[in-house]
């Protein structure tokens, strides 16, 4: 739609059989890359999903049954919580970090870009390399980082991952060390559009800090947290690598997610039709979650 | 496609370089510049904010540093992480050499450049095709490669282990070979978003010039268009090498056998080894990192641009 209005007109009619052909043969090697290991996958996805797959004997299709199973198995129903509560969190916790985070470290003065600049390393590392990380972090013993720290004030070593009562709220605490930084350059980016004479007004009135930025910054980074909260939930969904380098869903099943369920029960446990039923439901959410939120942008701005 | 969506949201992004030229010329920071007023002068205030900052750079900084020093440190068992190595040695990167860790590293380079060239041309091409041609289905084009990114491996993961076996029609068995993972990442819609969107904003009449003398769509594409698109490929050139580097559910359903694994996927291998210790799993740790640290290092400017620019695209 907005292609209208940058492509001239009188270009489109010139050889009319070449200029049809050309876009697709660019667009080919795309497509082809998409359907075969993207939207092939999908379809097959869904297709297994109503089937009992049993290699040499033949598929058999059971209907809406792996649904079903999926669905009531309690395993499956702990992990729709620990999905929930882990991307709630990590979004929330996420964006409450980086607006502080982004607050903190707003300005054009060298030293804060240098620190900008470190405080942002959780964002490049690989997710495998920041499990490995943590792991060691929160080693059960007294001399682990976090339990010296709290040996420091105090407090006795607490064996964070191998207790099922503290190994979510460990995860989560991993999923905001990586999620805040990168809220941090959003909001900053936001930041940086707030109208400088707001602020001068607002000091003359004699605004608290407070006033100023309840009434003048948030609203004017709405559209940026936005983004940062569709963003951090749709992925929190689908949380995976995160749970399965650091605690690979245990101990005692305490951190299992939707997507190690998923996975354990295809790759582990051979149960492709169950484990394809369940990512069915995860895409379905996802799109939906999606959707309903594009709509709502687009309502949105036409008001 | 849902340009009017992301309007309001672009206004502060491309605010932000705007604005970057305007600090350079005004060296003095005032008051109003920040939300909270933080002040250069030194006071109470500032000294908060030192600390803060301090705070800051220990909760998201240091532990790379503990990581970095706990690699070179002698003691190759045990847990204790410290800023500076006791007795720096290079045992720890020895054992894991030893540990196969050098080949993973290996396997993990030619996965990411493999990979990432794939991704540019793919990309590259498909852009050109959506910003700078008119032809029937456009939109559902734009939207189908909007989709790829809706449907992280993740989600498809079986199946596509099942695609990777067996690829049809062509009836291939891809898995245990570098195409299995290079392969599914060829198409990303990000890159082709920011791409699209980048080439749009470039002045058709330079095109017409080039046409005029005769110039044919790929050469136009690769001297014309291409050297004007640096910034954005430098954009989806980072984070697409950030993303391959990330991979881990990927190369893990595409080896056959662990010693097709990449360096990030491999660390779980070290971990579990009963006769290794923290320092070599750090050393381990290490060499997946220093990568993706020199390519965010080097181009961090373009990585910060993205990322903006992809959080208007949803």
């Amino acid at each position: 739609m907005t292609a209208t209005a940058t492509t001239p007109g009188p270009r489109r009619a010139r050889i009319p059989g070449r200029k049809a052909v050309l876009p697709w043969l660019f667009l080919a090697p795309g497509l082809l890359l998409a359907l075969v290991f993207k939207f092939l996958p999908m379809g097959k996805g869904v297709w297994l999903s109503f089937f009992d797959v049993r290699p040499f004997l033949g598929d058999q299709w059971v209907g809406l049954d792996n649904y079903t199973r999926v669905l009531t198995d309690h395993r499956f129903q702990d992990a729709i919580g620990h999905t929930l509560l882990l991307g709630i969190g990590m979004s929330l916790g996420g964006i409450v970090a980086g607006f502080v985070l982004a607050l903190l470290l707003e300005g054009q003065a060298r030293s804060l870009k240098i620190i900008r600049t470190a405080v942002f390393l959780p964002v490049v590392t690989a997710t495998a390399v920041v499990g490995e990380m943590w792991r060691l972090m929160y080693y059960p013993t007294s001399d682990g980082l976090i339990n010296s720290g709290l040996g420091l004030l105090g407090l006795g070593p607490v064996p964070y991952l191998d207790n099922p009562d503290t190994a979510l709220w460990a995860t989560m605490a991993m999923g905001i060390w990586m999620l805040a930084p990168y809220n941090m350059v959003i909001i900053l980016a936001g930041l940086a559009g707030v109208d400088r004479s707001l602020y001068e007004a607002a000091a003359m009135d004699g605004v608290s800090l407070w006033q100023r930025l309840r009434h003048i910054t948030l609203p004017a980074i709405r559209p940026a947290l936005g983004i940062v909260l569709t963003l951090a939930a749709i992925r929190g969904l689908r949380v995976f690598t995160e749970v399965y380098v650091l605690t690979g869903g245990g101990p005692a099943g305490s951190t299992d997610v939707w997507m190690t369920r998923a996975y354990t029960l295809g790759f582990t446990r051979n149960d492709i039709g169950g484990a394809s039923a369940a990512s069915v439901v995860l895409l379905c959410v996802t799109l939906l979650l999606t959707v309903t939120v594009n709509y709502l942008r687009k309502r949105g701005d036409v008001r | 496609m849902s340009a009017p969506a992301i309007d309001p949201v672009r206004t502060p992004v491309t605010a932000s370089p705007a604005r970057k030229s305007a600090g350079k010329q005004r060296a003095t920071p005032a008051r109003f510049d920040t939300a909270l007023g933080w002040s250069d002068r030194p006071g109470p205030a500032w000294v908060l904010r030192v600390l803060l900052c301090v705070l800051a750079l220990g909760v998201f900084a240091a532990p790379f540093l503990t990581v970095f020093s706990g690699s070179f440190s002698e003691k190759a068992s045990g847990s204790t992480l410290s800023f500076l190595p006791h007795h720096p040695t290079l045992l720890n990167f020895e054992v894991a050499g030893e540990r196969g860790i050098w080949d993973y590293f290996g396997n993990s380079l030619l996965i990411a450049g493999g990979g990432l060239l794939l991704q540019l041309v793919v990309c590259t091409l498909a852009a050109y095709a959506l910003a700078r041609h008119r032809f029937r289905g456009q939109a559902l084009i734009l939207t189908l490669f909007m989709l790829t990114m809706m449907l992280p491996e993740e989600v498809i993961a079986i199946p596509l282990s099942l695609v990777l076996g067996h690829v049809p029609v062509v009836g291939i068995d891809l898995k245990g070979t570098v195409w299995g993972v290079i392969l599914p990442l060829g198409a990303w819609g990000f890159s082709v978003m920011v791409l699209t969107e980048f080439m749009k904003d470039i002045p058709t009449e330079i095109e017409e010039a080039a046409r005029i003398d005769g110039v044919g769509e790929l050469r136009m594409l690769w001297q014309v268009v291409l050297p004007l698109c640096k910034p954005a490929l430098g954009v989806a050139g980072v984070l697409g090498f950030i993303m391959i580097w990330d991979q881990y559910l990927l190369p893990l359903i595409a080896a056959k056998d662990p010693t097709d694994y990449t360096v990030t996927v491999a660390l779980s291998i070290l971990r579990t080894d009963p006769e290794v210790g923290s320092g070599v799993v750090l050393a381990g740790a290490v060499i997946a990192l220093v990568p993706s640290l020199i390519v965010y290092l080097l181009l961090q400017r373009s990585l910060v641009t993205g990322i903006a620019a992809g959080a208007t695209k949803g």
